[in-house]
């Protein structure tokens, strides 16, 4: 599987450069252009990518099924989404150097304290890492104390994303109500809207993924990583053995929540709107299926599950808007029953029971596969 | 004979003086200049009987003249060529004349308003008991001291226990409006505190602005008053807790008994509800166009339907989705959750995105008032229903053959298997059975929610909570955990608002959890890790 990870990072991060360059320089009439409406698209999915492989940190090497993921992403989305706010000054319609349209329009005076500092690139970078993972960790600090496993805890993280969805559709809370935050003008100086920053989006997103993905191979590959797939096969005798198995679980959640913040962060320039629906619990269980179908506990898998899950939607709401939903359920149904490991595992696992048969020839590659 | 005769000139005695008082009452009308108007009024409106009123009611209206030939008051209807005439005492007609020859009465806003006042005192003697009852909380809220004398009137001969209570009312308030003597102001205040209403506090209020023992009096009412309604406005939270409550409860119980005593996440729990709705839908469709005279039984008719559909569309779930995945609670409630999603589009497919109209039967519309709780039917029934569904469930798992066995299936299936009970029908049952009870909370949540494809879904994280919080297992939890959570979050509601009371319920469970991660009744014993 270590191969395989290195193939893929290197695949991504090759993707960081050629589709800008598709992009930006090759003329429009080749056919190896990529036209402008598709990197952000790519971009898009890159970010989903990075929100999946977040989500199978915690759930396929960790065993915490969290329905509440959607809601680390869009808190970090909103912390980028603020930054974005405060970039466009007094070009809003309201013209107010420092407050947002939508304060102006709310009649507020002054800007709440917790918009302080988003003017800032570098705080409201770190604030993309620290809020969702504060929560986090907060959140999995009393919940793996008191040993809420199972489906127990995937309820509650549910209730957490849904009582943020409530939260952050009200307008007394300052983050803009039901419509979110969005009109941007640009980013560290660059305009949001131009191809050239578009691209840079799309080659920053890749390269995030490339290196989450090496470092969830090294995570994994660790001592570390080894006792988190302990707590996910059998978590009592984990503890048994005295490991802190709550500890091993909070660190797994809290890094995946951080990624997920992160991921939401890229998103929210590219999309170019933030709003309360992220935190919908719907969107957060979604999540959960491009795990699933890419492949749950392999870190390529939920990347080639986010990756063609998206294009399938992407492809159904606009051919077939009716479908969309019906096939999306019956993803979801046919992938736990008929393809527990998804395409990855699936995959892999042949894979591993081919050389069998010619092991003879090759016990090299039934070693390497092994891995 | 002459005893007739006699009674005759009586009659005729005793009205001539009333009529000649009218007559000259409304002559003075057309004689008065516009600041005597005023007076006027008052005294015409002081006149029994049904005349002040169309006389009063006509000037309002800019309907009353006086002819110029001799100065008659004459109410006046426009006609083609000029005006028809109309005398305002005996009602008989007047004649036509052409626009010229009458002028009209004049008023200003002022008098608009004094006619309005003297209108609901000359209302007050209007034959029709609900009219009187009008005027009555007219003067209520007018606290108009003028029209003491006719409520007074009115009082003497009053028979309708309801109105006489009203008339009560607005004598008492107009008695704090006038000069009368304290000790009488002061037994009036006792009268309007005796009702508890909020509809008397502005009056009291007028009073209570001052010095003295009237004011004094006024203060300790308001007081009274104050407590005595917030005591009731507690009652209408909890009554308002107890239907959120009865809500959650029919959402919630159905999978108390899939989540919590078979330990099955069933996501899609939310849509069997959705279907139960939807059943209620056709249900009602079919008798419209049939039998519109069935309507009010047509909740009857849908619950057996209801329930048949939902259990069927459960039983066809647990075959094809949970049974393969025992075991495996992660990868049931993906699984579930697909199913959800598959059948929230079916039926947004079939039946449109919109919200369909059920309509309420006519036993359960209307409200009805419990002291100063105002009390709707529906929610009340829903309620009781609420109760029955819940008892019904909790016979037939603690006192029938079947709910014997399934409890057995339930503690320990290998042992329930072992001693001859086929654990696989007795699963798929009581999925069944679970799914068919949602199918009956949609009947009832019909009567109170719109039903649309994603009526599940308001549901479901609600009665998941609901089941988490009461503990998984029991259904007495999930009584109990119902009721508290609809009256914690009403409790909250006026506080906090309804969003933010229900992000604080939200939060309230999330934090519980942590403390009792098995919920409010855990299960002890040899079977709760199994």
């Amino acid at each position: 599987m270590r191969r395989a990870t290195f193939i893929a990072a290197c695949i991504i991060a090759a993707m960081a450069i050629l589709v800008p360059v598709l992009n930006l320089w090759v003329p429009a009439d080749s056919a190896l252009h990529i036209p402008d409406h598709l990197v952000p698209l790519l971009g898009k999915y890159l970010c989903f990518a990075i929100l999946a492989l977040a989500l199978d940190l915690a759930w396929g090497y960790c065993g915490i099924l969290s329905l509440g993921h959607g809601a680390f992403f869009a808190l970090g989305g909103y912390a980028m989404g603020m930054y974005l706010m405060r970039q466009i000054g007094s070009r809003g319609v309201y013209a107010n150097p420092i407050l947002p349209d939508f304060m102006v329009f709310l009649n507020w005076k002054d800007l709440p304290w917790y918009w302080y500092g988003f003017d800032m690139f570098w705080f409201a970078a770190i604030m993309v890492m620290l809020v969702p993972g504060l929560l986090a960790f907060v959140f999995g600090w009393f919940a793996f104390r008191s040993r809420v496993t199972g489906v127990y805890l995937s309820i509650i993280t549910q209730a957490l994303t849904y009582a943020l969805l409530l939260a952050f559709f009200r307008n007394d809370m300052g983050f803009g109500g039901n419509n979110g935050l969005t009109d941007f003008k640009d980013i560290l100086g660059f305009n949001i809207q131009s191809q050239g920053t578009r691209a840079a989006l799309f080659a920053a997103t890749a390269l995030t993924l490339a290196a989450f993905l090496l470092m969830l191979q090294w995570i994994v590959a660790s001592r570390l990583g080894k006792v988190m797939v302990a707590v996910r096969d059998a978590e009592s005798r984990t503890r048994f053995i005295g490991y802190r198995v709550e500890h091993v679980k909070l660190f797994a959640f809290t890094l995946s929540a951080v990624m997920a913040g992160v991921a939401g962060a890229l998103y929210v320039p590219q999309v170019g709107i933030i709003n309360p629906g992220e935190f919908s619990p719907a969107n957060s269980i979604e999540i959960v299926i491009w795990s699933a179908v890419g492949g749950r506990g392999t870190l390529v898998g939920p990347i080639i599950g986010a990756l063609t899950v998206n294009a399938g939607k992407s492809y159904f709401t606009a051919a077939f808007p009716d479908a969309w939903l019906l096939v999306l359920g019956a993803l979801f149904v046919c992938v736990t029953l008929f393809l527990p490991r998804g395409i990855v595992g699936t995959l892999s696992e042949w894979w591993e029971k081919r050389p069998q048969r010619t092991a003879a020839q090759a016990p090299v590659a039934s070693m390497e596969a092994a891995q | 004979m002459r005893r007739l005769i006699a009674t005759l000139v009586l009659i005729v005695l005793m009205i001539v003086p009333a009529r000649a008082d009218l007559q000259s009452a409304v002559d003075a009308l057309g004689s008065a200049k516009m600041d005597a108007l005023e007076a006027v009024i008052k005294t015409l409106a002081g006149e029994p009987g049904p005349v002040p009123a169309t006389v009063l009611g006509a000037l309002a209206d800019g309907k009353l003249y006086v002819r110029k030939s001799d100065q008659k008051v004459v109410i006046v209807a426009e006609e083609a060529g000029g005006f028809a005439l109309t005398d305002p005492v005996t009602g008989a007609s007047a004649g036509t004349v052409a626009a010229g020859e009458v002028s009209k009465i004049r008023i200003n806003n002022a008098l608009r308003r004094a006619i309005k006042a003297a209108a609901g005192g000359s209302a007050l003697a209007s034959p029709d008991p609900a009219k009187r009852l009008e005027a009555a909380q007219a003067v209520l809220k007018s606290r108009d001291a003028s029209a003491l004398p006719a409520i007074d009137a009115a009082l003497a001969q009053e028979t309708d226990a309801k109105v006489k209570a009203a008339l009560q009312l607005a004598q008492a308030a107009a008695l704090l409006g006038s000069d009368r003597p304290d000790t009488e102001k002061i037994a009036a205040i006792s009268t309007l505190a005796a009702t508890g209403s909020r509809d008397v506090l502005p009056v009291l209020a007028g009073a209570a602005e001052g010095q003295g023992d009237v004011a004094l009096a006024a203060r300790t009412a308001i007081s009274g008053i104050e407590t005595s309604l917030a005591f009731w406005n507690m009652g209408q939270n909890i009554w308002f807790g107890i239907s959120l409550g009865s809500v959650l409860l029919l959402a919630a119980v159905g999978l108390a008994i899939t989540f919590g005593v078979m330990g099955v996440i069933n996501m899609a729990h939310g849509e069997l509800v959705m279907l139960g709705g939807y059943s209620t839908f056709v249900v009602q469709e079919v008798i419209r166009n049939h039998a519109p005279g069935l309507f009010d039984a047509s909740l009857f008719i849908a619950l057996p339907i209801a329930f048949l559909v939902a259990a069927m569309a459960g039983l066809v779930i647990e075959r094809l989705v949970i049974r393969p995945l025992y075991g495996r609670p992660l990868e049931t409630l993906l699984a579930t959750w697909g199913v959800s999603l598959i059948l929230q589009q079916t039926i947004r497919m079939i039946f449109g995105p919109t919200n369909r109209e059920v309509g309420n039967p006519s036993w359960a519309s209307g409200a009805f008032e419990l002291g100063q709780l105002s009390i709707t039917y529906n929610r009340l029934w829903l309620v009781i229903f609420s109760l029955i569904v819940f008892f019904a469930l909790y016979a037939v798992l603690n006192k029938t053959w079947f709910g014997l066995q399934m409890r057995a299936v339930t503690q320990n299936r290998r042992m329930a298997s072992a001693i001859g009970i086929k654990t696989p029908w007795i699963g798929a049952l009581t999925f069944a059975v679970g799914s068919g009870i949602a199918g009956i909370a949609g009947v009832g949540l019909s009567q109170i929610d719109n039903v649309s494809p994603d009526l599940g879904q308001s549901y479901s994280i609600d009665s998941f909570m609901v089941v988490v919080f009461g503990g998984v297992g029991n259904i007495w939890g999930t009584l109990v955990a119902a009721m508290t959570l609809g009256i914690i979050n009403k409790l909250l509601e006026p506080f906090a608002g309804a969003v933010l009371g229900k992000i604080l319920v939200l939060v309230f469970i999330i934090l519980f959890i942590q403390k009792r991660p098995r919920g409010l009744f855990a299960l002890k014993g040899r079977f709760v890790e199994a």
